[in-house]
């Protein structure tokens, strides 16, 4: 089966390349690329305009699966991952089980390729501790050998200080990151959003932005003493943990962090609605924190754009502001918004972004490189980058609705991926 | 005259005219509460629903008189269930007052937003009577009527409210009303119960009684609960008393008279001495009497279509 695109703009940092090009896909595989290739029996798709890339991974999602199926599962995880630009995403632990076994680990990885042809790879992130209770490590080695690509206690963080130490420990014999979420829970516990103006005005308990800071700064200062471990900031949110961050990497330690579209698109000042989709941990911040986000992955103290897809249902959601579950999905959307309020806004350069959401995620989970380069499995996000459209969240294929962005009007989409044999194109382009 | 909006859920951007509509027909309604027949027909064949997910006993029975001396049919539902984790109630709440066909919603609840989220699922007019420590703007209107009624005007009133302003509606409510109406407002407390940001509402902010006293002429105390000294925001209430709570002779020190105001229900000698409470400058049972003029001055504006009957 022979697949000839026409014209993209093919855009490979991993091999310095920016050219408009045709790529011939011969059984999944690059065949040839060229200025202009002939093929008289191949299905031909004209991508005048477009831009194609290393196939996106998205390294911070919730599959819910297993546990919570009525969220989402595995397969409509894939769909919207498919539907958003993503060949591959990372699925976080806080599942029920939890993935803390071998055998989950296994379960999710398996069920990700049987799902919608395989056309998104699933790579699980495992649990720091058993149950991610904080009591007990998990069996990091037999999680690794079985297929997880970091680990993390996502939901939670790792609060003990002494735990996190042994996890840093344990976990630098494998070489994986602990990807940890930043909470210091005393100051954080009981708040639905940032605490400061807005959150005096409406009377929400607030989440202060110093209780991710300090865990950020303790475990910086782990990390320094433990040596060898990797450690990755999930979803950073705050000036000022992201300047510890900054001051972490400027010491050579080695640090990587990933912030999501919300938390550099959206400010605290979207809660006054009560609308419980501005409901996230951690929470929308302030346009102070927001600026520095932007300015932090124009600086590259932001190494990696991930989405923190938290599906929830319209029963789940459809409460009072303080008793709604944190967390919004993403998969759709982050595309459409980091084109949109990073690379129009003059933040990024196409070539950056692509970093952003296949190389440098790609490096942190110690995923080998993908390039579009003959000989090679193709594995390729297709970008429409001036596409105007309106976010429409009665038509994710996520099994979830749990959007701010719905209705919001974006420059730039992600509208096709190609993986291996299998294609998904956006239909309405 | 009509109001801008159909519901009163808070005082948070309600225009200056708006505030002046509800206090002046209030004014009117006194006037009605001095009658020896005190009940007007302007809400005939209205059906009013009080859900209190919170106990309030004198805030329910303000609003059901308010209700029945506008010719009002007058349900009231009170549940103890104030847990937020009950949160699916207040979704089939609205369901049930959807299918039932309410004129008019009253809701105490204890989270925040949660008169909003009613008002954007039902079709009838929403009246917030209090929503966690976000806002209570009935009690706020009713105490610049109070104010209002005795000092001729609220703009250049010099007003300190004192005590828990974290976890208080009263406090947001009035900042928010007494500011738009040209007021100096200043807040005191301990710094645990100070929110932060607070001096963008435009208030500034003591913790010393003895500071703020000196530069006010109306003392707003509100009712601190021991619960806040249980998850560790202030040591004791022996302690609060001794800095925070307002008496008689540090009120004197002022050299001039003092107006005190209370939300109720008043620890006594715990924020407020006994004496004061009760003394020549306390408004407080003005503020109930008045409570039910001002509530009245709201349904009516918001049940009538912004006031088309006669009062």
């Amino acid at each position: 089966m022979m697949h000839l695109l026409r014209q993209a703009r093919v855009l490979d940092p991993a091999s310095h390349l920016d050219e408009v090009l045709d790529i011939l896909v011969v059984d999944g595989r690059v065949e040839k690329m060229g200025p202009s290739l002939a093929a008289t029996d191949a299905r031909v798709t004209d991508l005048r305009g477009k831009v194609v890339a290393p196939g996106f991974i998205d390294m911070h999602v919730h599959l819910r699966e297993p546990g919570y199926e009525h969220k989402e599962t595995i397969e409509t995880g894939c769909r919207a991952a498919a539907a958003g630009g993503f060949t591959a995403v990372c699925c976080m632990p806080n599942t029920n089980p939890a993935i803390d076994d071998e055998s989950v680990v296994r379960y999710v990885h398996e069920k990700g390729r049987q799902v919608v042809g395989g056309i998104v790879d699933v790579y699980p992130i495992a649990a720091v501790t058993k149950g991610r209770a904080g009591k007990e490590l998990a069996p990091m080695a037999e999680l690794a050998s079985a297929g997880a690509v970091g680990f993390s206690d996502d939901g939670a963080p790792v609060e003990n200080a002494g735990m996190m130490r042994r996890a840093f420990e344990y976990a630098s014999m494998y070489g994986l990151p602990i990807i940890q979420h930043a909470e210091e829970r005393s100051l954080a516990e009981g708040g639905s959003m940032n605490e400061g103006h807005v959150s005096t005005i409406l009377g929400i308990p607030g989440i202060p932005s110093i209780a991710e800071e300090l865990m950020v700064a303790r475990d910086i200062a782990l990390l320094r003493f433990v040596q060898g471990a990797r450690y990755h900031v999930a979803h950073v949110s705050t000036a000022l943990a992201l300047r510890c961050i900054r001051g972490g990497k400027a010491e050579g330690l080695p640090i990587s962090c990933e912030v999501t579209p919300h938390h550099f698109t959206l400010t605290d000042a979207s809660v006054r609605t009560f609308d419980t989709n501005t409901k996230m941990n951690p929470p929308l911040r302030t346009q102070e924190d927001v600026q520095a986000m932007k300015e932090g992955l124009r600086d590259g103290t932001i190494d990696a754009i991930a989405s923190d897809h938290a599906p929830h249902t319209i029963d789940e959601k459809e409460v009072e502001y303080t008793a709604a579950p944190f967390g919004i999905v993403g998969l759709e959307t982050t595309v459409g918004l980091a084109l949109t309020n990073l690379v129009h806004a003059g933040y990024l350069t196409l070539p950056q972004l692509v970093e952003k959401l296949s190389v440098n995620p790609r490096k942190i989970v110690g995923l080998p490189p993908v390039s579009i380069r003959e000989g090679e499995t193709v594995n390729l996000t297709i970008l429409d980058p001036e596409l105007s459209w309106k976010v429409d969240a009665r038509r994710f294929k996520s099994q979830s609705r749990n959007s701010p962005f719905d209705g919001m009007v974006l420059r730039g989409k992600a509208v096709g991926i190609i993986h291996g044999k299998e294609l998904w194109m956006d239909s309405s382009t | 005259m009509s109001l801008q909006s159909r519901h009163l859920l808070g005082l948070d951007g309600m225009p200056q005219a708006d505030i002046n509509l509800i206090l002046d027909t209030a004014a009117s309604f006194k006037e009605v509460l001095e009658r020896p027949i005190k009940k007007v027909p302007p809400l005939q064949g209205k059906t009013v629903v009080n859900l209190f997910f919170e106990s309030s006993t004198r805030t329910r029975i303000s609003f059901e008189l308010a209700e029945r001396r506008l010719s009002a049919d007058v349900v009231s539902f009170a549940t103890a269930a104030s847990s937020v984790s009950k949160g699916e109630t207040l979704k089939d709440t609205a369901r049930n007052i959807e299918a039932m066909k309410i004129d008019m919603v009253v809701i105490r609840h204890a989270a925040p937003g949660a008169a909003h989220f009613l008002s954007r699922v039902v079709a009838s007019n929403v009246i917030n009577a209090g929503d966690g420590a976000h806002e209570h703007p009935t009690q706020a209107l009713l105490d610049m009527y109070t104010l209002r009624e005795k000092f001729g005007k609220l703009e250049g009133l010099r007003v300190g409210i004192v005590g828990d302003i974290l976890h208080s509606r009263v406090a947001r409510s009035n900042i928010f009303g007494l500011t738009t109406m040209g007021a100096r407002v200043a807040v005191c407390g301990p710094a645990t119960l100070i929110p932060r940001e607070i001096e963008r509402m435009n208030v500034e902010v003591f913790h010393r009684l003895e500071d703020l006293i000196p530069r006010v002429d109306v003392l707003n105390v509100l009712r601190i609960q021991s619960e806040r000294q249980q998850s560790g925001l202030f040591p004791s209430l022996r302690e609060y008393h001794r800095y925070f709570g307002v008496t008689k002779e540090k009120v004197e020190r002022a050299l001039r008279p003092i107006t005190i105001m209370h939300p109720g229900p008043i620890n006594r000698d715990v924020e407020l001495s006994a004496d004061l409470a009760d003394g020549e400058h306390s408004v407080i049972l003005q503020q109930v009497t008045n409570g039910v003029a001002v509530r009245m001055a709201a349904l009516y504006l918001l049940g009538t279509s912004n006031g088309e009957g006669g009062i």
